[in-house]
């Protein structure tokens, strides 16, 4: 069985930085998988790569058995891969409403406006300020607004990039609940964290990137209690 | 007070001209950060191509019903910028979309002038003003009032009508369509737009497509309004435009439309009443937009600085 998306000795420069230098991992349907690793590891690439927005120098990159590495980040979108980017990225100027039309912008089925009921019921604040600029809206209320906005496209794959970054325990604990909800329902998850322990304790498999490198991988508990991964992520010792 | 009535109506004729072709550098600029200098001479070749549709398609026996006739020449005018301005964005723009910002700003300069000498040196007796057909309905409407008579010609009414329906039509079409909202993610947060699915080349041709169209509408306007066209109108109603997209803030579709008129204003107003007269009209826009900047550098209605959300 082929896994929906299989990233293979990637490497990434930004001109002759380069930013990602061999990472591999894959992701089967249906799970939530987690990259981990410290602030520069090259997480954010990886994914910017994948959805397209950056091109990869040398490795490939396959959804649904087929290579995505060269394709436009349209297409990608297209056939199935949503990318939630680290920092939110709203539309700060456009009403959570138009922010959510945008996620659905290449959907030309009727499922729109239930999926639009459907974010609201999952995040009701943004349904009863739905004509209120994004930008007006708390940090966690940004990261629902940042989810919901990526579900709009209905993909196949989810990214998440630190969708906790800078929010409170209980909003953590309210996006980490989301993401269980979403896999539930059949989307695929790849995560990346910086909070490790919440990410590998939800996580089917886990992956760890340093400079660049793919360096441990294995399920989300098992790494959890790798020693290596507590000395380095968790801060112990 | 019939006088001041009088140039109040010159300054709309003219500040909604100027809106029109101030529509297309806001657009541009709001979407890619592009002064377009080369959106003046778009103007003037729209001008030159529905002279073209009238001289060379429209035949004999159509030419003079106007309801024919200018609609035909706006056609051609508006078919021709657009042609040109995906040309541009092709070839001129699009391939210095990561350059630093002077390499683009200098490209739109020399594309200016290869524009206006191209016309000079191809269209039949474009060296000199050509002439341009009365295909409109030449009314003048005269009032009495106060202590005078005001006139205002249909020519006046039809341009001021065209420039506000304009500005509506896109401002609907902006904050309310599919494409409208992908060209306000593009304009601000490319990279996400694209996350969502928007392709920013075709998202970028549409607006120079708009702009453009726009501008050869205002072109046909221009020579029904004043009666010839001429290669040398380019570049100043350009300047006067690109002044009324910066004193209205640059990007927005509002301050295009007030920055255009509140132009159009100052000119005629200050012709009639300032020292210096009608010699030193273009003293005091440039006066307006300096005021203007010392107490808004983002313009009236522009956004302070781009942040991303
Ligand atoms: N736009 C960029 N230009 C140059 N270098 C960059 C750019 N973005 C990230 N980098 C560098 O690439 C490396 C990986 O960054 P990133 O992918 O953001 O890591 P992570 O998401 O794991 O924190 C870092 O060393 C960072 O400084
Ligand atoms: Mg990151």
């Amino acid at each position: 069985m082929t896994a929906l998306l299989e990233v293979e000795n990637l490497s990434v420069a930004y001109g002759a930085i380069e930013a990602v230098r061999d990472v591999s991992f894959s992701v089967e349907e249906g799970q939530i998988v987690s990259l981990i690793g410290s602030n520069g590891a090259g997480k954010t690439t990886t994914l910017r790569t994948v959805s397209g927005l950056l091109r990869p120098k040398a490795g490939d990159i396959r959804f649904d058995g087929k290579s995505i590495a060269n394709a436009d980040a349209h297409e990608i979108l297209e056939r199935g891969v949503a990318h939630c980017p680290e920092g939110r990225r709203l539309f700060g100027r456009m009403t959570v409403e138009e922010n959510l039309h945008l996620g659905a912008y290449v959907r030309k089925d009727a499922g729109v406006a239930k999926d639009m009921a459907r974010v609201y019921e999952l995040f009701p604040v943004l349904g009863q300020r739905r004509q209120q600029k994004a930008g007006l809206f708390s940090g966690g209320e940004q990261q629902m607004l940042a989810i919901g906005r990526a579900m709009m496209a209905k993909p196949r794959l989810l990214m998440l990039d630190e969708p906790s970054m800078g929010l409170s325990p209980i909003m953590t604990q309210r996006i980490f609940d989301t993401i269980k909800e979403l896999q539930s329902q059949g989307t695929t998850i790849l995560l990346v964290e910086q909070n490790a322990l919440a990410a590998l304790a939800q996580s089917d498999r886990g992956y760890v990137v340093d400079l660049g490198r793919t360096t441990l991988e294995g399920p989300g508990h098992d790494l959890l209690a790798d020693p290596r991964v507590r000395a380095a992520y968790l801060g112990e010792d | 007070m019939a006088t001041l009535l009088q140039q109040l109506i010159n300054g709309l004729v003219l500040g909604g001209l100027i809106a029109l072709i101030a529509l297309g550098y806001t657009m541009v600029y709001g979407i890619i950060q592009l002064i377009n200098f080369a959106h003046g001479e778009v103007f003037m070749v729209g001008g030159f191509a529905s002279l073209a549709t009238y001289s060379y398609f429209i035949p004999e026996s159509w030419r003079s019903d106007w309801w024919v006739a200018l609609p035909l020449m706006a056609l051609g005018g508006a078919l021709v910028a657009v042609i040109l301005a995906v040309i541009m964005e092709r070839f001129a723009y699009r391939p210095l979309r990561n350059a630093p910002r002077l390499a683009p700003l200098i490209t739109a300069l020399g594309v200016s002038v290869v524009l206006k000498e191209a016309v000079r040196l191809f269209y039949p007796g474009a060296t000199a003003p050509v002439p341009f057909p009365r295909v409109f309905v030449d009314e003048q409407y005269t009032f009495e009032i106060f202590d005078g008579t005001i006139t205002i010609g249909s020519t006046a009414i039809l341009m001021i009508a065209v420039s506000v329906i304009g500005a509506v039509v896109l401002q609907t079409y902006i904050t309310k369509s599919r494409m409208g909202r992908a060209m306000r993610a593009t304009a601000q947060d490319p990279d996400t737009a694209r996350l969502m699915g928007v392709n920013p080349n075709r998202t970028i041709v549409l607006t120079f497509v708009i702009g453009a169209a726009l501008a050869g509408i205002a072109g046909v306007l221009y020579g029904i309004q004043i009666t010839n066209v001429d290669t040398e109108v380019g570049f100043l109603y350009g300047i006067f435009a690109f002044t009324a997209a910066v004193l209205g803030g640059v990007g927005s579709i509002k301050g295009a439309v007030i920055g255009g008129f509140a132009i159009g204003l100052i000119k005629s107003l200050a012709g009639q009443y300032f020292p210096g007269g009608t010699q030193y009209d273009l003293v005091w826009i440039f006066v307006l937009l300096i005021v203007v900047l010392v107490f808004r550098p983002q313009g009236l209605f522009g956004e302070p600085e781009r942040v991303r959300a």
